[in-house]
Formats: C-alpha cells, sequence, structure tokens
C-alpha cells in the first residue's frame, strides 16, 4: 500500500476546517486541554494518537471540522507542543500549512512558580513575556522571574 | 523615563538617569524646596523597613508636601484579606503619589497598573528597589566625578542581592569594567552575566576576595553574605570570614576609591574601616534623601526645581 493510501485509510479527510499535525503523542491531550476542545459542542472533531510519522516515530493529530483559529488561539499550544504544524483546509484541499509559534505575550495562561510572586497572591491576569520563542523561556511581567520551558506550569 | 512611575531600574534610559542625579545634584545644595506644596504623598510599607520609609518621608517633608501611610500592614485591611488593587485604588482617592514597599515580588509593577497616581516602588520582595540603585548612581558619581570607565568590584551575595543585579543594570550605560567575587554557592546568576556579555561589559568572576582586586578598583560595593541563603551550613562555615573587608586590606588601594554598602551591614566590613575616609557607605544613604526627592520631582512631572 503507497503512503497516500495509508494516510487516507488512518483519518477520515476534512472537507473544510483545520487539521492540527505532528503533536508528540504525550502532548496530545493537552493540547486538546489547551483548545479548549470541550466548548466546541457543535464541531465535528476527530482525534488520533500514535499514528506514524517519519519525521517523528509517532505523532497524534486533531482535526475539527468548520473551525479556524485566530493566531492567539492557537499559539498557545506552542507551549507544550512547539512544532505542531496547522492545516488550514477548504474545499479538501490544505489552503495554509504553518508552524505553530508562541505569541510575544502569554495571558493568563501560566502560572508563575515563584509563590512569592504578586500573580500567585492576588487574584489578577498573569503574564508573561516569551523571550525565546525557540527555547520557550518566559519572563513574568511582574516578579521578573524567568521560566525555562521545563518548568513552565500551565494554569 | 517610560510610564510615569518608577518601578524598575530598567525603565531608566541613561538619559532619565542622568537628569535624576542631577537634580539630586540640586537638592544637595538645597534640600528645603515648596515644589510639593499642597501635595499628599502617600507611604504604603506593607512590610517594614525603617531606612527607606524615613528617607522617602523626609524627601517629602523637605519638598513641603505631606505624608499618609502605614508603615504595618498588619494595621491595615490587607490583614483582613483586602486585596492590594482595592487598596491602592483606596490611597488613590485621597494621595497625588503612592511610596509602596511590598513583600510580594511584582506588587509595585501591579499598583501602577491599576492606578493613575504614580506608584514609586520602594522594594518588592527580593525583585527592585529602584531608589537604592539611583542612590548608589548618585555615590559613584558624586566621588569619582563621572560614571563612565570605572572598575567596580561587588563582593558578596551576587546570586540573591537585588541591589547588586540592580546596579548592574544602572551601570551597564556607563561603560564599566566588573569584578564579582562571591562564594560559589552565591554566584552572579547567568541573567545578570548574559547581560554583560550583550552589551559588550568586560566582568570577571573570583572567589577569593584579595587585595589585588581591590588596588584596581574604584568602588567596592559590599553586600551581606546571609546564613539562610546557604543550603550547606558547613560551607557558610567556611565562607563566612573570606568575605570580610579589614582596614589593612585597603593600604595599597587607589586614592580615588571607596567603599559603598546598601546597609544594613553586619560583619562584612570591620568597625576598623569606618575611620578610613575612602568608607563612604553613611554618606551614601544620606545622598539617599537627595536622590529621593529628585525620583518624587521626576515622577510628578516637575521640572522646574525652584
Amino acid at each position: 500500500m503507497s503512503d497516500n493510501k495509508k494516510r487516507e485509510l488512518q483519518v477520515a479527510a476534512l472537507e473544510n476546517g483545520t487539521a492540527i499535525d505532528h503533536i508528540p503523542p504525550e502532548q496530545l491531550f493537552k493540547v486538546a486541554y489547551l483548545l479548549q476542545l470541550e466548548k466546541l459542542v457543535d464541531k465535528t472533531i476527530t482525534i488520533g494518537n500514535n499514528f506514524y510519522s517519519k519525521k517523528m516515530g509517532r505523532k497524534g493529530v486533531i482535526k475539527i471540522a468548520n473551525k479556524f483559529f485566530g493566531k492567539d488561539e492557537i499559539s498557545r499550544i506552542a507551549l507544550v507542543a512547539p512544532n505542531v504544524i496547522l492545516n488550514e483546509i477548504r474545499d479538501f484541499e490544505v489552503v495554509k500549512k504553518y508552524p505553530v509559534t508562541l505569541p510575544d505575550e502569554l495571558v493568563a495562561l501560566v502560572k508563575c512558580n515563584n509563590p512569592k510572586c504578586i500573580t500567585n497572591n492576588e487574584p489578577m491576569a498573569t503574564r508573561f513575556t516569551v523571550l525565546d520563542k525557540e527555547k520557550g523561556t518566559i519572563k513574568c511581567r511582574y516578579c521578573e522571574r524567568k521560566i525555562n520551558k521545563e518548568d513552565i506550569i500551565i494554569k | 523615563m517610560k510610564g510615569k512611575s518608577l518601578v524598575s531600574i530598567d525603565q531608566c534610559s541613561k538619559g532619565d538617569i542622568l537628569r535624576i542625579l542631577e537634580n539630586a545634584g540640586k537638592f544637595e545644595e538645597n534640600p528645603n524646596r515648596t515644589l510639593l506644596e499642597g501635595k499628599v504623598a502617600a507611604t504604603l510599607f506593607f512590610e517594614p523597613s525603617t531606612r527607606t520609609r524615613l528617607s522617602f518621608e523626609t524627601a517629602v517633608n523637605r519638598l513641603g508636601g505631606r505624608v499618609i501611610g502605614f508603615q504595618d500592614a498588619s494595621t491595615t485591611s490587607s490583614s483582613k484579606g483586602e486585596t492590594l488593587k482595592d487598596t491602592i485604588l483606596m490611597v488613590s482617592n485621597y494621595a497625588d503619589l503612592i511610596i509602596m514597599r511590598h513583600y510580594l515580588e511584582g506588587a509595585a509593577r501591579y499598583a501602577s497598573e491599576v492606578t493613575d497616581v504614580p506608584v514609586i516602588n520602594a522594594g518588592d520582595g527580593a525583585n527592585q528597589h529602584p531608589s537604592q540603585t539611583l542612590l548608589d548612581l548618585y555615590s559613584i558619581q558624586k566621588t569619582q566625578g563621572q560614571l563612565t570607565d570605572l572598575t567596580i568590584t561587588i563582593v558578596g551575595d551576587l546570586k540573591y542581592g537585588r541591589t547588586v543585579h540592580s546596579l548592574i543594570v544602572g551601570m551597564s550605560h556607563f561603560n564599566p569594567t566588573f569584578h564579582f567575587i562571591a562564594p560559589e554557592e552565591l554566584r552572579m546568576p547567568d541573567e545578570q552575566k548574559n547581560l554583560c556579555d550583550k552589551l559588550g561589559i568586560n566582568y570577571t568572576e573570583h572567589t577569593v576576595f584579595t587585595e589585588d582586586i581591590i588596588n584596581q578598583s574604584d568602588i567596592l560595593y559590599m553586600t551581606r553574605v546571609q546564613r539562610e541563603r546557604f543550603t550547606d551550613l558547613e560551607e557558610y562555615e567556611r565562607v563566612k570570614n573570606i568575605y570580610i573587608l579589614k582596614n589593612d586590606m585597603l593600604k595599597g588601594s587607589r586614592d580615588n576609591l571607596r567603599i559603598l554598602h546598601p546597609l544594613p551591614r553586619v560583619n562584612e566590613i570591620a568597625y576598623d574601616v569606618d575611620d578610613n575616609p575612602k568608607a563612604y557607605f553613611i554618606q551614601q544613604a544620606h545622598n539617599g534623601l537627595f536622590t529621593r526627592q529628585a525620583i518624587i520631582c521626576e515622577v510628578l512631572g516637575i521640572t522646574e526645581l525652584i
């Protein structure tokens, strides 16, 4: 069986919508959580995991019919899955394909891991400046603590 | 200055720093000016700090303003669970200026976001204390006649010392050369070293405090090595006496060398240094008054210093 055929059998094709591809399998459900998929009650959603991937061995895929994300909406997933590819599909064709990158600022998404930070002691939104989009290092706007990607706690 | 509040030294450009220091010099010539007549400043000290509070309150008084506030949060409604936001908004109804000290990091930045009244950060936990940095810079400029091209040796707790980190940021505009002297556990963090690298600032790290380094320095900035910072108490016992400055270590030092310390000192400067004319830490604290007068005028947009 050709590669193309295999892929077809693995996941049903989308007519219109978004396919999020190359999700690290262990981050799949975190990505689903960050996208608040549970709120998209009127959209058909296909979630698949551990598909074969030439690039990364195994991968997760999420397909959402008739849904297109705004940049801010989607960029948050770069926190847990930096190399994810977004495919926008219209009329069965991929019209746009791009890697998801972190935004310049993360608002109300990450918890500061400094217990003495004002954000952990006051009912307020956290704000982090993204220092390095590649490495995923961020800095709290308030206590100015730098946090490396592996230490990021998502709210 | 970026924004009308002073929260962090990072927001001051080279021009801002030089202007504030120049004005501080004018206040040193004549500290009593009625620039704040009819104005009320609130000093909100959620954490006690007598030295800083008295310095700020004296600054307001000498400018002819009036002071309201508290010096201990246990007597305020924040002890009843009131949010910082509500406290700040309440005080904003009464005051033209808020000077605040808080034990939580980022408190001053948040306060400056919720109110239109200018906020001066008088210390937020281990984070920022910009008036300390500006008074350090004023002291350096005053004793050296300039801020540029100086060799500054910083000794002690370089890992947690917020005054040290801010001093590096403040001096970074003036082509300094730094010597960082600290025990292994309290070395300068990468963040500050990366900043120096990025700006092409020369620095050398040492674990031994030697006369040789003192003799190359224009400024010796001493800080306290605190016992509670050590995970290994044996290490503390081993290093605690290595970073003590004694008078006989200064015999080969430059004539223009001055010794600074953010105070309070415990034992890191021996008392026999006090009588050496190169000891400057008490005058340094006095300079805080003039610097704070200049900062208050800066955030209130008072440019004509009559």
